[in-house]
């Protein structure tokens, strides 16, 4: 019965998707208010209809009921209830409903707090979202019904994949998809301006939340998802330039051009029409990112579906929106009037250049990710890009862009000053330069281009925190002063500075944790001491362990330093008895400062000896700490007080907003 | 500045990048692409030693040794020819004879393969896309892998293992 419901709010939902697809637009073109406000109340609908057929699914699951397909394949009802819930998005169908429900979530906040938007705006942008969310609708419900009934119900389901039954399933899904999904509201407004020839800064500061909202997202939602893989799959890698992985990095490249280049079409009226075509690009590579993880073509870490029926279905929602909104672009787009001029050497043209680097370094990805799936069906020649391909050219292109990061905000609108914003950066100079000499000294000499990029990232950072001391006059200024100023300061140049030195931080962690991490791999019997970065790493014992769902054997190793002993380590390898066969390596982590020492289990060996690898990451979670730092300057950002100026609630709309993390 | 050296500035600016990430990119594709084979296009095609390239078959039953300090040498069949396989270090959790395998590396002159990172799929009925594709097309598909594989909808995640470089 709750299946049946399920089903028949999805039906529902896709039957509401089309009035509103369709009715908005025959009222703009009328002028009919009465017809463009149909938008609204179909959009809070099609949330309500959703959401019951998403819970109707947690239902499923919670209650293993095996009656149901999906639920049989990829639950058990030993599994713990966490992961019963988890479990719903872990599988195709379920996310394919986690999409969707959260494309309707981020139609109806649109719907509920944007009263401030001109009614045919709205009236377009919802209408948009609508077609959208109609292909993905027909996509589930013809391709990937999650509420099939199995004709005799078996006693006991399959289980969740041993992998995905950890925590980090409960949070990277949705997050990614927050921000995917977050992206088709830009692209909404995009095609709302293309067809209704009309743009304006005003269209800018709409944007520009909406767009921060999914930037923000997705920036947690990728760096969650490599920590997850860091110590799930037990080999302490963070980033494998793997296809699923390039499919999040793209769409949040082009996302941070469009956050900077929305930046200069707000203030400046300038960049219109390429705003517009970032805006459509970033949805694009985010449905591109949801077609090669979900039609199968890959075969990697996340690939779950096999079925091409379902590859073709998705490839024609991908050329159908990306196809018609280029081809909407090339026709419309003239029609826009161009906005302000500026200097070369200027914020814009800063920005201007930030969005060349970060196009272009999308550009290497997009080609290293799709020349082998080219390659294959022109040629029939199988070839892997791999990660020296991304190092040789990904790399190459950030540097510029990191050296050029602190000028940005250094440098006036329209006219800059570039000897002034160098001789401002000097301090930030100096500190690089110190930086790198001291680590060249602390490492003697051992690689060159480490304390290159080590100084690199400290002048980023100093750089952020430079722009901060210039604009408080900290060093200039009585304390009260700079206090005060500090105060006045817009929490969007807060925000900049935290998300700036958030990239400065984050490739500090990765040049560490490639240049100097220590491994250490070797079979271990009990009592066996093994010395790794200088702590003393002795194997203890192995144990059996009875979990809820699965067996595991667990080895103690006690880790000291210095004669010392610092704490006990217990890394465990699971045999998943409900999925034959099936195990995982859980990997055990001691974290000191911002390093770790990890260590995680391989086979055993005929003779009561285990193969073991341990390995000292130094710094490794500066990775992770500086995407947290770019999201917490873009909820500063965010709760600026220009973002919330002329909208009727500011207040309440913001804190939805953010309610909504 | 005129408006029209403005544009021509931001123009040719923007073309110098795209140059620059061109030739990357080009010379990235170059020296850093990986090919697929199989034992039997690797004894038809006669690589040369120390050229890295992906090896995809089955693990031979029986032919699975255990050295000391976690060497270990398998052979990787497709049918039609066998190669052997060295590998030093801790091979994935579902690394098993008779499953499918992909091992990255290169040839020695004895004609052993090399492997430095061996590649297997976290499940009991997967079997890797490319290694499938080409036992398809030798004609030495049995049925019964295309029956487990669809059986399960959910195949899943990579494991991977990485030696010790030799």
């Amino acid at each position: 019965m709750i299946a049946e419901t399920g089903h028949y709010a999805l039906v529902l939902a896709l039957a509401l998707a089309l009035i509103q697809s369709t009715v908005p637009i025959l009222g703009a073109r009328l002028n009919d208010g009465a017809l463009m406000n149909v938008a609204r109340s179909t959009a809070l609908a099609q949330l309500l209809f959703v959401a019951l057929s998403f819970a109707a699914l947690v239902t499923l699951h919670v209650t293993s009921d095996f009656s149901v397909a999906n639920v049989f394949e990829n639950s058990h009802s030993l599994k713990p209830m966490i992961y019963k819930i988890t479990g719903v998005w872990g599988n195709h169908e379920g996310s394919m409903l986690l999409w969707v429900s959260i494309l309707a979530l981020f139609g109806g906040l649109v719907a509920a707090f944007g009263n401030n938007l001109p009614l045919s705006l709205r009236a377009h942008v919802l209408a948009v979202q609508a077609w959208i969310a109609s292909a993905f609708y027909l996509f589930i419900l013809i391709t990937s019904n999650p509420f099939l009934r199995i004709a005799n119900p078996p006693i006991e389901g399959r289980d969740l994949n041993p992998v995905l039954q950890d925590i980090g399933l409960a949070v990277h899904p949705p997050m990614l998809y927050l921000g995917y999904v977050g992206f088709s509201i830009s692209f909404s407004f995009a095609i709302a301006a293309l067809l209704e020839g009309r743009i304006d800064a005003a269209w800018a500061r709409w944007v520009r939340p909406w767009t921060l909202v999914a930037w923000i997202f997705l920036t947690l939602g990728i760096a969650m998802g490599s920590y997850w893989a860091y110590y799930e799959l037990g080999w302490g890698g963070w980033w494998f330039w793997d296809p699923v992985e390039n499919a999040s990095l793209m769409p949040w490249l082009a996302g941070t051009a469009l956050l900077h280049s929305a930046v200069v079409m707000e203030k400046r009226n300038a960049l219109k029409v390429w705003t517009i075509l970032l805006s459509i690009l970033t949805f694009s590579l985010s449905l591109l990112g949801t077609f090669l993880v979900r039609s199968g073509v890959l075969t990697s870490v996340h690939a779950f579906a096999t079925d091409p029926t379902r590859g073709v279905f998705i490839l024609l929602i991908l050329c159908i929106f990306i196809g018609g909104s280029l081809t909407l672009y090339a026709w419309r787009a003239s029609a826009l009037k161009q906005g302000g001029l500026f200097a070369p050497i200027s914020r814009e043209g800063a920005l201007v250049l930030n969005n060349l680097f970060l196009t272009t370094a999308c550009a290497t990805v997009f080609i290293g990710t799709l020349y082998p799936l080219a390659l294959e069906v022109l040629t029939d020649d199988k070839i892997s890009v791999g990660p020296p391909f991304f190092n040789l050219t990904f790399a190459p292109l950030f540097v510029p862009l990191m050296i050029a990061m602190p000028f940005g905000p250094m440098l006036a609108w329209k006219r800059g000053d570039l000897l002034g914003a160098m001789q401002r950066l000097l301090a930030a100079g100096i500190a690089a330069l110190v930086a790198l000499a001291l680590v060249w000294a602390w490492t003697g000499g051992g690689s060159t281009l480490a304390p290159l990029a080590i100084g690199l990232g400290v002048f980023v950072i100093a750089g952020a925190l430079s722009d901060l001391a210039e604009r408080t006059g900290v060093f200039r200024m009585p304390p009260a002063t700079a206090m005060r100023r500090a105060r006045g300061l817009p929490r969007s140049t807060w925000g900049t500075a935290f998300a700036h030195a958030g990239v400065g931080i984050a490739l500090i962690g990765i040049v560490c944790e490639t240049t100097w991490n220590t491994e250490y791999i070797a079979t271990m019997r009990p009592d066996d001491l093994a010395k790794v970065a200088g702590y003393d790493v002795r194997l203890e014992g192995l144990s059996q362990r009875q979990g809820p769902n699965f067996r595991e054997m667990v080895a103690q190793f006690t880790v000291g330093l210095d004669g010392e002993r610092l704490a006990v380590m217990t890394p465990s390898k699971r045999n998943f008895t409900t999925r034959a066969g099936a195990s995982t390596t859980e990997a055990a982590l001691l974290t000191r400062g911002f390093s770790q020492l990890y260590i995680s289990l391989g086979d055993v060996t005929g003779d009561g000896g285990i193969a073991v690898r341990i390995y000292h990451k130094p710094l490794v979670l500066l990775i992770w700490f500086g995407p947290v730092l770019m999201a917490f300057g873009g909820l500063l950002s965010l709760s600026d007080r220009r973002l919330r100026v002329g909208a009727p609630k500011p207040a309440k709309a913001l804190r939805g907003l953010q309610a909504a993390e | 500045m005129t408006r029209k050296q403005r544009r021509l500035t931001i123009i040719g600016g923007s073309l110098a990048v795209l140059a620059i990430a061109a030739a990357l990119v080009l010379n990235a594709m170059r020296d850093s692409i990986v090919f697929f084979s199989t034992p039997t296009m690797v004894a038809e095609k006669h690589i040369l030693p120390g050229r890295r390239f992906r090896l995809g078959g089955l693990v031979q039953p029986g032919t699975l040794k255990r050295g000391d300090n976690l060497a270990v040498t398998f052979e990787v069949a497709d049918g039609g020819a066998q190669l052997p396989v060295a590998f030093k270090g801790i091979l994935p959790d579902l690394f098993r004879e008779g499953q499918g395998v992909v091992a990255e590396g290169a040839l020695d002159a004895s004609g052993v393969f090399r492997a430095d990172t061996v590649l297997a799929k976290h499940d009991e009925t997967y079997m890797p896309k490319d290694v499938a594709d080409a036992l398809k097309k030798q004609g030495h598909w049995k049925d019964d892998y295309g029956a487990k594989a669809n059986a399960g909808t959910s195949q899943t995640a990579q494991g991977a293992s990485q030696g010790a470089k030799q």
